[in-house]
């Protein structure tokens, strides 16, 4: 394997200089790459990471890749953490399947690595995965949207993440499932599409491609009455099209995330529900089992469910959610 | 001075409007809702910001120059914009011109390093991409800025036109592409900007200030960018520090796709405008017949190649 001189010689240099913050402190270190810098989701689970290792009186050094998607960045970033010392190492991988050889890597220099917010493939590549169960979130804002439409016939436009994401899939076919519609089941890949699905576009998880998106699916069938969104940045993309539009108030928008931005746009009525997930638990467990792992040497596995809450300012007869408040107080595991 | 338009074999000027023809009549062939005049107002809407940033990357590429920066300082424009006014209470006006402030500032240190200090252009905005998204992300703490005065998004806003919605920002970015048209064709300074991309050498030995024309060309573009932040802004109605990410490469895209040379010294503006317009139909098109939207990417890259391939052969023919 090629490396540039620079990058050894840098990764010696951190790792001497490590080893010598080290000798003083004996802090476990705790290594967390996250996709990006940027996105306030991994801000947060950064920040809970932190907390909890500060708590617990050990170290996390944290890296990610520029961009998300960019696996040769979250490669480095491993490679670094390594040097640095990490014996547990909290990954979000950007790439499913092309972070497996670099984790398979560090598990034979004994580094246990946990799997954060989306699997890998395989899901056994890494010790273990604290995540959201995304089908489970798409089924409940698919329940929610079904009470809501209070027996009307459901014209759905649904505004993906990107082609492929398994992420993205699993919100898709849980919303689906929810609603009561033909979906594939939670470990399928490919989107299902029945005939009341009017639109599909991709949406990118971005406020103004989810807008371009929806206005699209407008031009295409003007009678959408039902708008699933990947995220809420999405969300407010198409809430804006509809408004525009004229529409805002034929058509409701479900989404999943539960950012205390997105709850604020549940409280405003541009959102009428949905399935909060909790970055801040995800990586507060992580930290938690590095230290134990640190402390005597055992490592966690499997799958650990960090739970998923329907938040409504509406709540519907049958569907249990809980109100505008709780979700800002929990707003991505604030609490 | 004649004009280089003129010499130019029809298929380099006329490519990009058959293009986009043809792209029409595809569509319209494959749906039933896209001819219709609501829906190319929705287009226009959806092209608005890219357009105005192309405007701006235009006049930097007809100097046979690059500018990587522009999406990025789009993105830094409107995050300012937004942020003092929400951080600071000041009114939407003010709040706008600090935006534009930052951009062409930006514009200003881009093109102080390629006169003064003699850099590249490509290697130049590469830098000042990175500062600008650094900054916007710093400044932002990633954080989406939704509270915003209503003075800031009234060119989101729309007025009816024989029954057509159709959003202020369009009208806008249709105005400006007629008002640096007639600049670039019928004005000395325009001419200038021609001269300067065809053979600075030249054009510095006829008593042209090849530098002063060139810093102007980077402030202009960078006030574009402010024009496409405040733009960006009144679309989504939120100042995004996730902006700008995309619209960098679709703004060279749209440049491309209407025919202007990245030798520089050739191209018709109204040109870029018909290359967003490629992109949006395509986009808009393949929603309503429901096909994913990679193929939109791959369309405009294939659209891409053939565009700078066009040019080299023309351009061969010239010799």
């Amino acid at each position: 394997m090629q490396r540039a001189p620079a990058f050894v010689l840098s990764a010696i240099a951190l790792s001497g200089a490590l080893a010598c913050g080290m000798a003083q402190a004996a802090e476990p270190v705790i290594g967390l790459i996250t996709k990006t810098e940027t996105n306030p989701f991994f801000v947060k689970m950064k920040e809970g990471a932190t907390a909890e290792a500060k708590k617990l009186g050990a170290k996390v050094v944290s890296a990610a890749g520029k961009t998300d998607g960019d696996n040769a960045g979250q490669v480095t970033a491993m490679e670094n953490l390594m040097a640095a010392g990490a014996k547990t190492i909290l990954i979000t991988p950007s790439d499913a399947k092309a972070i497996v050889p670099a984790i398979k890597k560090a598990q034979a220099k004994g580094v246990m690595v946990i799997a954060l917010d989306s699997p890998t493939d395989p899901a056994d590549a890494t010790d273990a995965l604290f995540a959201t169960d995304n089908y489970k979130a798409g089924e409940l804002i698919g329940q929610y949207a079904k009470a809501a439409l209070a027996g009307k016939k459901p014209v759905i436009a649904m505004l993906d993440l990107h082609p492929g994401h398994p992420v993205g899939a699993q919100r898709h076919n849980g919303f689906l499932k929810g609603f009561g519609l033909q979906a594939n089941d939670a470990k399928s890949n490919e989107l299902s599409r029945p005939a009341e699905v009017a639109c599909m576009a991709d949406s990118f998880g971005d406020r103004a491609k989810g807008q371009t998106a929806m206005e699209n699916c407008l031009q295409k069938n003007p009678d959408i009455n039902l708008v699933y969104t990947i995220n809420e940045p999405a969300a407010a993309g198409a809430y804006n099209a509809l408004k525009a539009a004229g529409k805002d108030k034929n058509a409701i928008i479900v989404s999943v995330d539960g950012g205390c931005a997105g709850i604020a746009d549940v409280g405003k009525g541009v959102i009428a529900a949905t399935s909060q997930q909790y970055p801040l638990r995800m990586a507060a467990l992580g930290v938690a089992a590095g230290v134990e792992h640190a402390k005597t040497g055992k490592k966690v596995s499997g799958y650990t469910d960090t739970g998923v809450t329907l938040i409504s300012a509406k709540p519907m007869p049958g569907v249990d959610s809980k109100d505008v408040k709780t979700g800002t107080d929990l707003c991505w595991g604030a609490k | 001075m004649n004009t280089t338009a003129s010499k130019l074999p029809p298929l380099a000027t006329l490519g990009p409007f058959i293009a986009l023809l043809l792209a029409c009549g595809f569509f319209a062939l494959q749906s039933d809702r896209f001819l219709s005049a609501q829906n190319f107002a929705l287009i226009l809407q959806q092209v608005m910001v890219v357009g105005v940033i192309a405007i701006g990357q235009t006049l930097v590429i007809l100097t046979a120059g690059i500018d990587l920066s522009c999406g990025m300082v789009m993105a830094l424009g409107g995050i300012v914009m937004t942020k003092v006014a929400s951080d600071y209470g000041l009114s939407a006006p003010v709040a706008i011109a600090c935006g534009m402030a930052v951009t062409t500032l930006f514009g200003m240190v881009n093109g102080l390093l390629v006169t003064k200090v003699k850099l590249p252009p490509f290697i130049v905005t590469l830098g000042t991409l990175n500062i600008a998204f650094a900054a916007t992300q710093l400044y932002s703490g990633a954080q989406t800025i939704t509270d915003i005065p209503a003075g800031m998004t009234f060119l989101g806003n729309t007025f009816q036109l024989g029954g057509t919605a159709v959003v202020w920002g369009a009208v806008l970015m249709l105005a400006l592409y007629l008002s640096m048209w007639f600049f670039l064709r019928e004005t000395a300074p325009g001419r200038h900007i021609y001269a300067v991309g065809n053979n600075p050498e030249a054009t510095r030995l006829t008593g042209i200030a090849t530098d002063k024309v060139l810093l102007g060309v980077y402030m202009l573009a960078g006030v574009f960018y402010g024009i496409a932040a405040l733009l960006s802004v009144a679309r989504t109605g939120a100042g995004d520090p996730n902006a700008g990410q995309t619209e960098n490469l679709d703004a060279i895209s749209a440049v491309v796709l209407g025919g202007t040379s990245l030798f520089g010294g050739r191209g018709v503006i109204l040109g870029t405008l018909v290359g967003a317009l490629i992109v949006g139909v395509f986009r808009n098109g393949l929603t309503l017949m429901g096909v994913s939207s990679v193929y939109q990417i791959l369309v405009t890259g294939i659209l891409v190649i053939l565009a700078v391939a066009t040019d080299q052969i023309s351009r061969k023919g010239v010799r």
